[in-house]
């Protein structure tokens, strides 16, 4: 007996960014059933490089292998399917990150790294923020962060998204209201490896869809509004098995030491333009010190109250940026936190801040 | 032949129980939202924030309050903080069904500093203590929450320029003087589906002024239930881009303020003969008047004015049936002999943790919750210096 048919949509991270260059077709299945579908029952694919930028020369083809399935939040009887991209010849694409961060996790499963990312942005329409006045600002932040009332905007939606996440069954643990009015975050986690950054760009894929349904877009620069204003983060809460047994404190401050020796590398990892965004002020530290605290929020990394109370757990990296890869940034606080040899910076697109960032280090004699 | 379609029978039955329990067998935690609140400083109406977290480690089905995990937030992002240690920590101590979202619920939580002692504006640990101490006096409240519908700032639906027909056909009226209906019903019945205890609703004698009560709840439940229906509130208007507004004076003139009349009694004025306790706590609440009013709401200087129905705060009067005194005892209540008074003082926008727990302690001549607890009124000093002047 035939099976039924259903519906599988391939995705990928077509190479401009990792939060709205995700793209996407649909391939019908006829061969086995839904209920019997794994990620490793499914074909590979490919896609017209050229039509995203991504080919090299005249084979145009980048060839897309399933690397992980969810359900579908918007179908029924239909599935997402998460690729990575490779050329013809099977190297993979230039920014197929995934694969480098695989790599990393794959040569120390035994640390069990663990994360949680606080991915925060903005709801805009038509390129402003959504329901700002059409003149002029709305009243100073104060009285956004968690709220409830008229003050607050684009709940509806953000609840749309978190709702259509745990369908797919998408590890996000929270959801709130952020500092500037029609600014919001999600936390995804935890995840061991590799599922991070999985989860995290399904969940920026599911957010494309819901942008596109209602005509809004979803934004992820540092700081897209100047002034008395916060940009947004992409706070990073990590542990390795090692820092949530008992007696961890010592293995996360271990991880802190080590994060000093790397800074002025690491924070390339963490987004472009993150530079706008850290000021030391509204909660941010500088790019160009590397500090850490307990309960403090104006610090490079911060190790709650709780943890430091309970002698184990885990530690926040704060510096991150809302547009980080987050297969890139994963497997470079991790890598970067133990003393391994991580990501290189040749990854990264250069960015001009980065040479005054070193300079301004360099003065502060770090 | 009967044989076979009695085995056929067991057959079918089989197949049905194994599959049925087989998913029971393997089913995990279907993941749900807590949606947990907390009263964030500023006051107890309007600065109620929340945030949302995954459960994925037990059931809806099966979960109670003391299951919840206690948890923190960014208290530089609302004012709370002291110094750089920014967290603020939230203990889960009441849990209802969410009435907005599907496979949800909400929990209310009190905070604390990282160091363990309650933030500074952890009223509810202040009344429950106070409660907690006098258990056996079952202290019953009720309270009627008065309050305006706003929008952008003006009273809604009030005229652009000018002002409505003056005061007469809208208290519990029906026709199209009567503005905010299906907002507040909307409210009713969410709080409703929450599990709190609403008693009833009505127009109110302003145009677009309304009024729910709560109650009746014994202790700190009558709190709990007060502030959980200013969230839901603060919810619905937020879906309507309308305010909610809780001034006790909100337009000047001869339109009314907003009150909360509390409504109280204990076991012993409950029982056969309980008017005698009745009137011993309106002998009891004379002493303290002068204190008391201080935690019936901040600006109550302006609604008290001895009209519309208001007494004056600078003297204490009780009387049955009267609604310009201080307190009322219900003609009812009197002719019983027993049952509950009003306390018609205080205003729309008193914390109801604080109001509830010092009503209870002036009645009964226990100790109650401090003067240094509330942001000290301007006005204060000029109650004092009438209520001396008219006792010469």
């Amino acid at each position: 007996m035939q099976p039924e048919s259903w519906i599988a949509e391939y995705v990928w991270l077509s190479g401009k960014n990792t939060y709205n260059d995700v793209r996407s077709k649909y391939k019908t299945i006829t061969n086995i059933s839904i209920e019997q579908a794994t990620v490793d029952k499914l074909p590979e694919w490919n896609f017209d490089g050229s039509s995203t930028g991504q080919h090299r020369g005249d084979n145009t083809e980048i060839v897309i292998r399933p690397a992980a399935m969810y359900n579908h939040p918007f179908l029924q009887s239909a599935k997402v399917v998460l690729c990575e991209c490779f050329y013809p010849d099977g190297t993979p694409e230039k920014n197929n990150t995934r694969i480098v961060a695989k790599k990393i996790f794959d040569a120390h499963t035994a640390d069990e790294p663990m994360f949680g990312l606080e991915q925060e942005y903005f709801i805009y329409k038509g390129g402003a923020p959504f329901m700002w006045p059409e003149n002029g600002f709305p009243a100073p932040q104060a009285d956004y962060y968690c709220g409830n009332g008229s003050q607050v905007t684009g709940r509806e939606i953000a609840l749309e998204h978190y709702q259509a996440c745990l369908r797919m069954e998408l590890k996000i643990s929270g959801m709130n209201a952020e500092v500037a009015p029609s600014q919001w975050e999600f936390q995804v986690g935890p995840c061991v490896g590799i599922e991070e950054g999985d989860h995290l760009v399904m969940a920026r894929w599911c957010y494309q869809k819901i942008a596109e349904k209602y005509g809004l877009e979803i934004n992820y620069e540092p700081k897209p509004i100047k002034g008395d204003w916060n940009g947004s983060g992409c706070h990073m809460n990590f542990s390795t098995k090692a820092m949530r047994e008992k007696g961890g404190i010592k293995a996360i401050n271990d991880a802190v030491k080590n994060l000093e020796k790397t800074f002025l590398d690491d924070v390339k990892f963490y987004g472009g333009d993150n530079n706008q965004r850290m000021t030391g002020a509204h909660e941010t530290s500088k790019l160009s010190e590397f500090t850490s605290g307990i309960g403090t929020r104006h610090t490079s990394v911060r190790i709650g109250n709780d943890i430091a109370a309970a002698g184990q757990g885990y530690f926040e990296d704060r510096r991150p940026a809302s547009n980080i890869d987050p297969y890139l940034a994963t497997a470079r606080l991790y890598s970067s936190s133990m003393g391994y040899p991580g990501p290189a910076v040749d990854c990264l697109e250069p960015q001009a801040w980065w040479a005054e960032l070193e300079a301004e280090a360099k003065k502060n004699g770090q | 032949h009967s044989q076979q379609e009695s085995l056929k029978l067991q057959f079918l039955y089989f197949i049905v129980f194994y599959s049925t329990n087989l998913s029971i067998i393997n089913m995990t935690v279907q993941p749900w939202i807590a949606e947990y609140v907390w009263v964030s400083g500023k006051n107890t109406f309007s600065d109620l924030r929340s945030k949302y977290k995954t459960v994925t480690n037990i059931c809806i089905s099966k979960v109670t309050v003391e299951d919840m995990p206690v948890w923190n937030f960014d208290g530089s992002s609302t004012g709370q903080h002291r110094g750089d240690n920014t967290e603020i920590v939230i203990h889960p101590v009441a849990m209802y069904t969410h009435p907005f979202l599907e496979n949800a619920k909400v929990v209310l939580c009190e905070c604390f500093y990282p160091d363990g002692t309650p933030e500074k504006n952890n009223t509810r640990k202040v009344a429950k203590e106070i409660f907690d101490s006098h258990a056996e006096d079952e202290p019953m409240f009720g309270l009627e929450q008065e309050y305006f519908i706003f929008k952008n700032g003006k009273p809604f639906m009030w005229p652009e320029n000018g002002f409505p027909a003056p005061q007469a056909d809208y208290y519990c009226g029906n026709g199209s003087q009567v503005c905010g209906r299906e907002l507040v019903l909307e409210h009713y019945q969410s709080c409703l589906k929450m599990g709190l205890k609403i008693s009833g609703v009505n127009a109110e004698v302003a145009p677009s002024q309304w009024e729910y009560q709560v109650g009746p709840c014994i202790g700190i439940e009558n709190g709990d239930h007060m502030i959980m229906s200013r969230w839901v509130y603060a919810k619905i208007a937020e879906k309507y881009g309308l305010e909610i507004n809780f001034e006790p004076k909100p337009i000047k003139g001869d339109w009314n303020g907003s009150g909360c009349h509390m409504n109280f009694s204990t076991k012993a004025m409950r029982a056969e003969g309980g008017l005698k306790a009745i009137e011993q706590a309106c002998e009891n609440l004379k002493h303290t008047f002068l204190d008391d009013i201080k935690f019936y709401g901040g600006d109550n200087n302006e609604r008290m004015t001895g009209a519309h129905e208001t007494s004056k705060l600078s003297e204490f009067t009780h009387g049955i049936g009267t609604r310009h005194t201080s307190v009322r005892i219900g003609n009812d209540i009197a002719k019983a002999g027993k049952g509950y008074f009003e306390d018609r003082r205080p205003a729309s926008n008193i914390d109801p943790y604080l109001a509830t727990a010092r009503f209870f302690t002036s009645s009964m001549g226990y100790d109650g919750p401090s003067v240094d607890l509330l942001e000290p009124q301007q006005w204060w000093a000029a109650v004092e210096a009438e209520a001396k002047a008219s006792s010469k």
